[in-house]
């Protein structure tokens, strides 16, 4: 049976999918599309690992107060995350060195890797997709 | 003259253009992404520092606080709020947003 015949009658492929995060929050539209994005690719059941790279873990910084620049807040939507089976959240040691952080200043418990880690974690992926 | 940087440090060397150019007792007013230099172990804190001997620095408070960064901003960085912005833009005879 081919790829297609099975996804037609729904008998569920189920792909390794990375969505890997490099944005900080606010500055561009990259993280906040990026998160509706991984809620979708949820809702089809597949197999989803979110990842924080770079700027991208800025992303979970606890204490975030958008008031004063009148965006919307959606760091509160990374701790939903697990109501929808995404429970894979990976950062990268070397990305939370380079801004002086720890996982005590991350809004949600994630599992941190180092880059050899990251680097393999990428190659077992069916998808890769960067925000 | 003020000079403006919006893009962080630790992605763009947008930070690190103006520093090099920026002449002494010019200010210099980080905003959006760029606040996170101005902030307590970030790579760039060093260079904000060292840039501190010689210029002013600001960092704008609504966009630190939007990214969780009010309480960690470095000693000898002053922070300011829309109206002081407003303030150093009227402040200077010209201004350099580093896009």
């Amino acid at each position: 049976m081919s790829d297609m015949d099975e996804m037609e009658d729904g008998s569920g492929i189920v792909k390794k999918f990375m969505f890997l995060n490099r944005k900080a929050p606010h500055g561009t539209v990259y993280a906040l599309e990026g998160l509706e994005v991984v809620l979708i690719t949820a809702a089809f059941d597949q197999d989803v690992s979110m990842v924080f790279t770079d700027d991208g873990i800025y992303q979970l910084m606890k204490g975030i107060d958008t008031k004063g620049i009148e965006v919307k807040d959606f760091s509160r939507t990374y701790r939903a995350l697990e109501g929808y089976d995404i429970e894979k959240l990976y950062v990268d040691q070397a990305s939370l060195d380079a801004r002086g952080l720890t996982e005590d200043d991350l809004i949600v418990d994630v599992t941190v890797l180092s880059v050899d880690e990251m680097a393999n974690l990428m190659v077992e992926q069916d998808v890769v997709i960067s925000f | 003259m003020l000079h403006i940087v919006n893009k962080s440090a630790t992605e763009r060397s947008t930070l690190e253009s103006c520093l090099r150019m920026a002449t002494k007792g010019s200010a210099v007013l980080l905003i959006e992404d760029a606040v996170y230099a101005a902030t307590n172990g970030n790579a760039a804190a060093a260079k904000i520092q060292a840039a501190a001997a010689d210029l002013k620095i600001y960092a704008l408070g609504p966009d630190l606080a939007a990214r969780g960064m009010a309480g960690r901003v470095l000693d000898g960085v002053n922070v300011v709020d829309y109206g002081g912005f407003v303030d150093l833009v009227a402040e200077h005879s010209n201004c350099q947003s580093w896009l």
